[in-house]
């Protein structure tokens, strides 16, 4: 029966922390540059200009936002570009309380995806709303962007800042 | 085969070291769109099944199979994602219309490696973390050691092993889709420098950009969609054990299974006599010979020789890569299998202009994973 029993060591986490097991330390290096290619490319240079613009499709006419130069829906490219309005109607939200590594936030992060005026029902960005009581948060809620001054805008969608409540 | 399959459709896009003009879902869908065109199908109506090939790292995003389905048609419909070589993923897709369940299917595979800065360490992040990672060279110095052994086995000399890159990048610049194509000598490959030695840097496939789409159907249905049906003889796959420390370095056994499979199910008992030309994976140049060689098309380490002589240029007695490979077109990461496989569809249409072999009937293509690897895969096609 011996012979089947390995010798082992039973580990305690005063051994782990002493560094008295093996540790193999690995940083990945993973780095991209990805080609954005035609569509988010105008996207992201239009952010900078403090615009937002989708792409249309010939078949369905629905208007794309984010723009894409084919249509899922009907497999066939879009056909022009569209200048959509910064202001939409929240079409879904959270009150987020935890961070990545579940650390309880004090105020919570309002995660949303807007339904972009000029663009078709349901197609929407996903960004932050902000200036609004997390209690007070609706879907339906109409709201606009609050761009960052011009001349912090990087082409990024965070040249947004948040998106607040309209008063119409 | 229990059933009939066909590649009915063929698309691609790229195959150029950079793609700075599109993004990876717009190479994809140029290519789809092309590989639809060729089959006369419409995917939102007619595919009824979709397989991608690729690597979490090679995109840079995890669960990168869920970015797929808009640019080949596929959403709301069955997508399954394979991490592995090209042609295993087509593999995946035989299997789905031998099920019965569905009679067209597409496989997809797709590279963007000019968007990876830091390549060779996303291989390294593949070796064995214990035993092989902390030691810190490079992954290329894998292929550098397998070459040593299979020249030392073999009796193989750097010269045949150069002649495979001359061959392959002169057989490139006759097709127009391959971007490394250049008149080299044998004299130039020995005198680049080294980068892990026997291997010098001008027997390494450079990168390239690209998308490949295939358009598969079952019997009945290939017939009616396609003039010029390419028929899917058989399918092999096969990997061997991953030890670096126990592998069999000078021998490509994953490639010899791989072959017994595809040549079993394509009933071929003869590869070399049945077999009309190849395209055989050849990632490094050495491994194109050793490929040769466990796929049984000649006997062991005579493959350099033959490759000497002429005997699988393009007007030998039996081409291997006239697209050029991964040596003349630049390696695609997970699509090179499914580039390989390209080729011998071309060829056997009789669309493969400049580089076209005469009355080809039967061709294999062979796809290997790569380093530190041991997956290789195999596939037998005939007009």
């Amino acid at each position: 029966m011996d012979e089947f029993v390995y010798d082992s060591v039973y580990l305690s986490s005063r051994d782990l922390r002493e560094g008295r097991v093996l540790f193999e330390t690995w940083q990945p290096n993973a780095q991209y540059a990805w080609d954005a290619g035609v569509a988010i490319s105008r996207y992201l240079q239009e952010f900078k200009a403090g615009k937002l613009i989708g792409r249309s499709c010939p078949e369905c006419s629905r208007v794309l936002v984010p723009p894409r130069m084919f249509c899922e829906s009907c497999f066939c490219p879009t056909d022009d570009w569209v200048t959509l309005e910064d202001t939409g109607t929240v079409l879904t939200f959270s009150r987020c309380t935890i961070t990545w590594d579940l650390v309880q936030l004090e105020e919570p992060q309002m995660p949303a995806v807007i339904e972009i005026d000029g663009a078709s029902p349901g197609m929407g960005i996903m960004h932050m709303l902000g200036e609004v009581d997390p209690e007070a948060l609706a879907i339906g809620m109409r709201v606009r962007a609050v761009w960052k001054p011009a001349d912090e805008r990087t082409g990024s969608v965070t040249d947004i800042a948040y998106f607040k409540p309209l008063k119409e | 085969m229990i059933r009939d399959v066909a590649i009915v459709g063929a698309g691609w896009s790229g195959f150029r070291s950079i793609t700075p003009e599109l993004s990876h879902k717009e190479l994809m869908y140029d290519a789809a769109v092309r590989a639809y065109e060729d089959a006369g199908v419409d995917p939102r109506r007619d595919i009824d099944t979709f397989v991608t090939v690729g690597e979490d790292y090679h995109e840079g995003i995890s669960i990168f199979d869920e970015y797929v389905p808009d640019q080949l048609g596929a959403v709301q419909r069955p997508v399954q994602s394979i991490a592995g070589e090209g042609i295993q993923g087509l593999a995946a897709a035989v299997m789905q219309i031998l099920t019965g369940r569905f009679d067209i299917a597409v496989v997809e595979g797709h590279s963007k490696a000019s968007n990876i800065l830091t390549l060779p360490y996303i291989l390294a992040f593949a070796m064995d973390p214990v035993f092989n990672r902390p030691l810190g060279v490079h992954p290329y110095a894998i292929a550098g050691m397998e070459m040593l052994r299979y020249l030392a086995e073999t009796a193989t000399t750097p010269e045949e092993c150069a002649a495979v890159v001359a061959k392959n990048r002169s057989n490139a610049l006759f097709n127009p889709l391959a971007g490394h194509g250049a008149s080299i000598s044998i004299d130039d490959v020995l005198t680049a420098e080294p980068i892990a030695e026997p291997l010098s840097r001008l027997e390494c496939a450079g990168h390239s950009d690209g998308s490949v789409v295939f358009v598969l159907a079952a019997g009945e249905t290939a017939r009616v969609l396609s003039d010029h049906p390419i028929w899917i003889r058989g399918v092999g796959w096969a990997n061997d054990t991953f030890w670096l420390e126990s592998r069999p370095w000078g021998d490509a056994r994953y490639a010899r299974a791989a072959g017994e499979m595809a040549f079993r199910t394509a009933g071929i008992k003869s590869p070399a006599k049945e077999i009309d030309f190849a395209e055989i994976d050849d990632t490094f140049a050495y491994k194109e010979l050793q490929h040769l060689e466990a796929l049984g098309f000649c006997s062991r380490g005579s493959a350099g020789e033959w490759t000497l002589e002429g005997g699988t240029a393009l007007g030998g007695e039996f081409p291997v890569n006239p697209s050029g490979g991964a040596l003349g077109e630049g390696h695609l990461l997970d699509a090179t299998g499914l580039a390989r496989v390209l080729e011998v569809v071309l060829q056997l249409r009789g669309q493969a202009g400049q580089r076209q072999i005469d009355a080809a009937e039967v061709g294999l293509a062979f796809g290997w994973r790569g380093v530190p690897t041991t997956a290789g895969a195999a596939v037998v096609l005939s007009n």
